[in-house]
């Protein structure tokens, strides 16, 4: 079938966006949004990077002065706080928001405009932060702020406050988002894409998303006690008058642990879409890997007392807790095996996505060794707060998470943008950044065997520390010298690349049916879906619908089980409400790190922001006490 | 090239509906997952009320006066009765009747500023201030929770009421005005248990 170049041209007027900065500000495309949103995580990342080897430099050798103390804590505070809640759980947002659509054979998000509000009020969160580093106000009592020592007693000014608010923000954009990402799986599949012909890929977003539902309103609520604590003292916290500082560890920790798997699930998704490409067959278990993670996201809520042993709970609970997070081993290590199983009976072709994918399983498991270590009480108690621990949570969330995801960009990057990246420089810079991460990190599991505390600026001579440390450190500028590698070969191949046309790895999954890149409405027609992988069906050309308006933004919008089509439903335009929307979220934010009147102010302001977002563009009525009775 | 791929067209879309009432319509997923977003902050101040109780020697603490029974039991009767024009527009708007939608919704707005009465008056009677002890600070945060969420469906009433009444309402308004229905009841049904921890919980141990 050959494109009609008036339809072309119909569609295009529909949905391209108005030129300049305009378009800029108005845009509901996903793929611009997710794009902001990764570029900036990118950056934040090479921050907190730049932070990680500063405190490097400070611990290679004994009693060093590069670092005050203060200085070390507002480092690793920052480090912690940027990596967490500014440059993990949003990153992984990010890519479901770029690959949703385009997997689903969709020309939009759900909700395009709460998508585009997401975006703005998450770099409010990192202006918020980053703003106030500059003013020297930077957050010092690391990623969880406990109190009584973030109470009003013992820190005193708004350090604090800003680390809190910087919360509120990023988790009321991650909660839109996860919201527009359910519901765009849910209810926009194409037409044959029942439940169970979802791709993994799909299954771990939609996951990932009712997790962030269902455990961020506690991190909501724990900072906004916190600050109330601060603010107009209340006494949540303060056990002098009957508040308890144990109950902020018992919120914080029910969002803390799942926040983990929010971040591992997505990447679960990135590994099986990549190992299935690459591996040239179907994935081995396919109901299998949908299970695991499902009970990966269940289990991650009965988990959280796990970072707590060493708080003194009772007994019975430890044990508990120690179980529940010993049965975690079998879902993760189940996936582990259908990825190996996938590989082991395809025809593999190592491709830089799937070397990343190799280095993930490799490092991923070292982790996860580790972290059955640190499940047992018992054990816990000694390695608890020594670099032990540190060594465990790099290997998971950096192998877990953020390999699958440099193999994710390397993997979809020609779809984004039309090219390839270098496969030569793609693996130099994995080597940099695999072998440097290991180097790096395995030392610090010896560090905390000989008893080396994290959170301090420094050690004493004679400890026998000294080499570890230096190893460590050469680890780390190994593996950023790696990441540079790894923009640069990004950048150049932006305008240097191979022109990669629409599908250059022969993927299983639609997003691979759009052009490359993708135009703003992603596909003339709705892709009719058969198999698990809808590109390699025998059945070609592939199977579309027409029918979708192209004079109007209109998406198809299917049944939850059976993708079976129910109506096509209005998208929403370019718009400005969105930025204003954030902009007065973001007023009322900020000033009430200094007045609670900012509370009752600020919300008139978004009550007037959200009316003009919804206020529907419809005629007068004719009929009715206020018609005009035309 | 970098197009898609060759494709064939096996069917239309072009027949179906514009619109859809209920679980079929899109923004009613939405709905929901905001409900689900907000349930779960209040199960865990909920949880958190319950938290400091089992730690506490004494619920309410020695010296704290019971949360008075009056403004609160007129604060959860309006509430409830509130329930029935809640429902009422909600059937008015599966059987578009533009009517109903725009009197039944001035009604719910009505009700909204109402209730604001009776809960002001229940502030004033919780008998601790928040900044007592932490048995003040949380059934504050309850109840503050609460109140939040009955003055954001007021607004809400509020300016659907007045859009109603001046625009030609189409399908997509009524599918507003059943998802503004649907917040109504869950803010209703939400506070059945704040209220049995507020008032009932401190009385029962």
């Amino acid at each position: 079938m050959t494109p009609d170049p008036r339809l072309e041209e119909e569609i295009s007027r529909t949905w391209r966006d108005p030129p300049g900065l305009w378009g800029f500000i108005a845009t509901v495309d996903h793929k611009r949004i997710a794009a902001r949103y990764i570029v900036t995580a990118l950056l934040l990342m090479f921050l907190a990077g730049m932070l990680a080897i500063d405190m490097r430099w400070q611990l290679t050798v004994p009693e060093n002065t590069r670092m005050t103390p203060q200085l070390y804590n507002e480092s690793f505070s920052l480090h912690g706080s940027t990596m967490l809640y500014l440059v993990s759980v949003p990153v992984m947002e990010a890519m479901a928001f770029w690959l949703v659509p385009l997997m689903l054979g969709a020309r939009n998000m759900a909700f395009p405009r709460l998508g585009a509000f997401s975006y703005w009020l998450y770099l409010g969160g990192v202006l918020t932060l980053w703003i106030a580093h500059a003013m020297d106000i930077t957050p010092d009592l690391g990623w969880f702020e406990y109190p009584p020592l973030a109470g009003p007693a013992y820190s005193p000014g708004h350090r604090a406050d800003i680390w809190a608010q910087m919360i509120t923000f990023t988790e009321v954009a991650a909660l839109c988002a996860s919201v527009n990402v359910a519901a765009t799986i849910l209810k926009m599949r194409p037409p044959g894409m029942t439940l169970a012909r979802m791709p993994v890929f799909l299954w771990a977003m939609l996951i990932a998303s009712i997790m962030t539902i269902l455990s961020m309103p506690a991190i909501m609520l724990v900072t906004s006690m916190l600050i109330a604590d601060r603010m107009v003292s209340t006494h949540f916290f303060s056990p002098g008058a009957g508040g308890d500082v144990i109950l902020f560890q018992h919120l914080f920790w029910f969002f803390g642990h799942p926040e983990v798997y929010i971040i591992f699930i997505p990447a679960t998704g990135f590994v099986s879409s990549i190992v299935e490409t690459f591996s040239r067959r179907r994935l081995f278990g396919h109901s299998v890997l949908v299970l695991s993670i499902i009970s990966i996201g269940a289990l991650a809520f009965g988990l959280w007392v796990h970072h707590m042993f060493a708080v003194g709970l009772p007994r019975l609970g430890n044990d508990f807790y120690t179980a529940a997070s010993m049965a975690i081993a079998l879902p993760a290590g189940l996936q582990i095996f259908c990825w190996i199983a996938t590989m082991w009976s395809g025809r593999p072709r190592f491709d830089t996505p799937m070397l990343w994918v190799i280095a993930f399983v490799l490092t991923f498991v070292i982790g996860g060794l580790s972290g059955i270590m640190t499940a047992s009480a018992a054990l816990d108690l000694q390695l608890t707060d020594t670099y032990f621990i540190v060594a465990h949570f790099h290997y998971v969330l950096v192998g877990g998470a953020l390999f699958p995801l440099f193999g994710a960009f390397c993997y979809w990057y020609p779809k984004a943008t039309g090219r390839m990246m270098s496969e030569r420089w793609g693996k130099i810079a994995l080597v940099g950044i695999v072998g440097g991460f290991n180097l790096g990190f395995f030392p610090m599991h010896l560090l905390g065997l000989m008893g080396m505390p994290r959170r301090v600026y420094t050690y004493p001579t004679g400890m026998g520390w000294d080499t570890l440390n230096q190893i460590a450190t050469a680890g780390s500028v190994i593996s950023v010298l790696g990441g540079l590698v790894f923009v640069a070969n990004a950048l150049l191949s932006y305008w240097r690349g191979a022109p990669s046309g629409a599908d250059p790895w022969q993927g299983s999954t639609l997003e691979w049916a759009s052009a490359s890149p993708a135009p703003p409405w992603n596909f003339d027609y709705t892709p009719v879906v058969h198999s698990l992988t809808p590109m390699w069906d025998e059945s070609r050309p592939l199977p579309v619908m027409d029918g979708l308006a192209n004079d109007h933004r209109e998406v198809l919008i299917t049944s939850v089980t059976d993708a079976a089509p129910l109506y096509r439903q209005k998208s929403a335009s370019p718009s400005i409400w969105p930025i204003v929307a954030a902009l007065a979220v973001t007023i009322m934010f900020i000033a009430s790190i200094f007045t609670p009147w900012a509370v009752p102010l600020g919300s008139v302001l978004i009550g007037a922001a959200l009316t003009g977002w919804f206020w529907p563009p419809r005629p007068r009525a004719k009929q009715g006490p206020l018609g005009t009775g035309a | 090239m970098n197009g898609p791929p060759d494709m064939k067209i096996v069917g239309t879309l072009s027949n179906l509906p514009t619109s859809a009432i209920g679980s079929r319509h899109l923004v009613w997923w939405g709905n929901v997952g905001f409900m689900l977003i907000e349930g779960t902050g209040f199960a865990l101040a909920a949880a958190a009320y319950l938290y400091l109780m089992t730690q506490a020697p004494a619920w309410p603490p020695k010296g704290d006066a019971l949360p008075g029974l009056l403004w609160s039991g007129i604060f959860t009767a309006l509430l409830l009765i509130s329930e029935i024009p809640a429902l009422w527009v909600l059937r008015c708007a599966r059987a578009e009747k533009v009517g109903g939608v725009r009197w039944g919704t001035l009604v719910l707005t009505l009700f909204g500023i109402a209730l604001l009465v009776p809960r002001g008056f229940e502030f004033a009677h919780l008998g601790v201030p928040w900044h007592q002890d932490a048995y003040g600070s949380v059934i504050w945060l309850l109840l503050v929770l609460h109140t939040t969420h009955v003055v954001t469906e007021l607004g809400e009433s509020a300016v659907q009421t007045v859009w109603l009444f001046t625009h030609q309402i189409g399908d997509d308004q009524f599918s507003d005005v059943e998802d503004n229905s649907n917040y109504w009841t869950f803010v209703v049904l939400a506070w059945l248990p704040i209220y049995a921890l507020i008032y009932w919980a401190p009385r029962a141990v």
